[in-house]
């Protein structure tokens, strides 16, 4: 499991963000998880947490947004969604892509901060 | 009157530590000639046995390092110095991967421009050393015939996020009744276009094709680099 090495790496990214900002204080942290970003959703949410403790971000929520797989098909010039992972090709053409155009996020969109 | 709180866009990767290193280091590869090849695969696949014979092989004729990454021992590097002597073993504790700060650590009095080929072995890991860029210019995630055909769909991300996969073991596949075709099929589906080899360590067999497929991509890389 390495979500709490990433964990910490986002706290410390967010504590940047918000020195940069003259200090903020974040009440909830937007983060977007595509599905092929090899990051698990509940092992992120539960080190979360634990990375937060002792910093400006205790008690702060994580909300996260789950980005879907998206490709481009050449065959049928368009962006399609795969129906799993495990099938990266196109779902009405089957043509196989090697453009991947979203589902590897892992960025902090954005911060919920007291008004 | 309550006020709502107020959403700030930062749009802050997490991982922009590493990314930036790992883009300092591929800078410097390039920049020194030296062609940079990681393996990712779970524990036992055999990354350490077909690196031996990589290294031993290719040192007739190239310049060639190795680090190799486990959360214990020098058993590994110890290995491998039989094969190359520049061999650095990257001890990690408790952490299940390699990152670029770790890459860049453990080169610090290496002279790359002396180099041809540097390999990085990670972790045995198929989950986590897929976040880590590690500034390599080619990744390649092993599969054995003793784990089964199926490792691709288990684990899609990591074989996505690799360039080429090599099935190894190929000397033990009747005997664990690997399905070859069926282990080639689901590779295609989780990395449409993924160039696949067969080899056996143990016999040589199939380490021929690697080899020159190797060589052809430093010939390749230092042709671009001259253009550029």
């Amino acid at each position: 499991m390495h979500e709490l090495s990433i964990a910490v790496s986002m706290v410390e990214r967010i504590l940047e963000e918000s020195e940069s900002r003259g200090g903020l204080q974040v009440e909830a942290v937007h983060l977007k998880l595509g599905v092929l970003s090899g990051v698990d959703r509940d092992a992120l949410a539960f080190s979360y947490e634990i990375a937060c403790e002792g910093t400006i971000l205790a008690g702060s929520r994580l909300v996260i947004d789950t980005v879907p797989l998206l490709i481009y098909c050449d065959q049928c010039q368009s962006e399609r969604t795969p129906e799993s992972i495990q099938q990266i090709y196109c779902p009405h053409c089957h043509a196989p892509s090697e453009t991947i155009l979203r589902g590897r996020e892992l960025e902090v969109a954005s911060l919920e901060v007291a008004a | 009157m309550s006020t709502s709180p107020r959403l700030i866009e930062v749009r802050a990767k997490v991982l922009k530590q590493n990314d930036l290193l790992a883009r300092e280091l591929r800078e410097r590869f390039r920049g020194s000639g030296v062609y940079v090849v990681s393996l990712v695969s779970s524990p036992g696949s055999g990354k350490t046995a077909f690196l031996e014979k990589l290294l031993s092989r290719l040192s007739t004729n190239h310049r060639v390092a190795a680090l190799v990454g486990d959360l214990a021992t020098e058993n590994d590097a110890a290995r491998l110095k039989r094969a190359a002597p520049m061999v650095r073993q990257i001890t990690t504790g408790t952490i299940c991967h390699l990152d670029a700060q770790m890459v860049e650590k453990a080169l610090e009095d290496w002279t790359l421009d002396d180099l041809d080929f540097l390999f990085i072995e990670n972790v045995g890991n198929l989950v986590c050393p897929s976040s880590y860029d590690l500034g390599e210019e080619l990744r390649i995630v092993l599969l054995s015939t003793t784990e089964g055909e199926d490792k691709p769909l288990k684990y899609p991300t990591i074989f996505n996020g690799a360039d080429v996969a090599v099935i190894t073991k190929m000397d033990l596949a009747a005997a664990a009744e690997f399905d070859l075709a069926a282990a080639r099929r689901n590779i295609q589906n989780v990395r449409p276009g993924m160039r696949v080899f067969e080899v056996s360590s143990k016999t040589g067999e199939g380490m021929d094709e690697a080899l020159s497929f190797l060589q052809s991509k430093l010939e390749a890389s230092r042709m671009t680099l001259q253009h550029e």
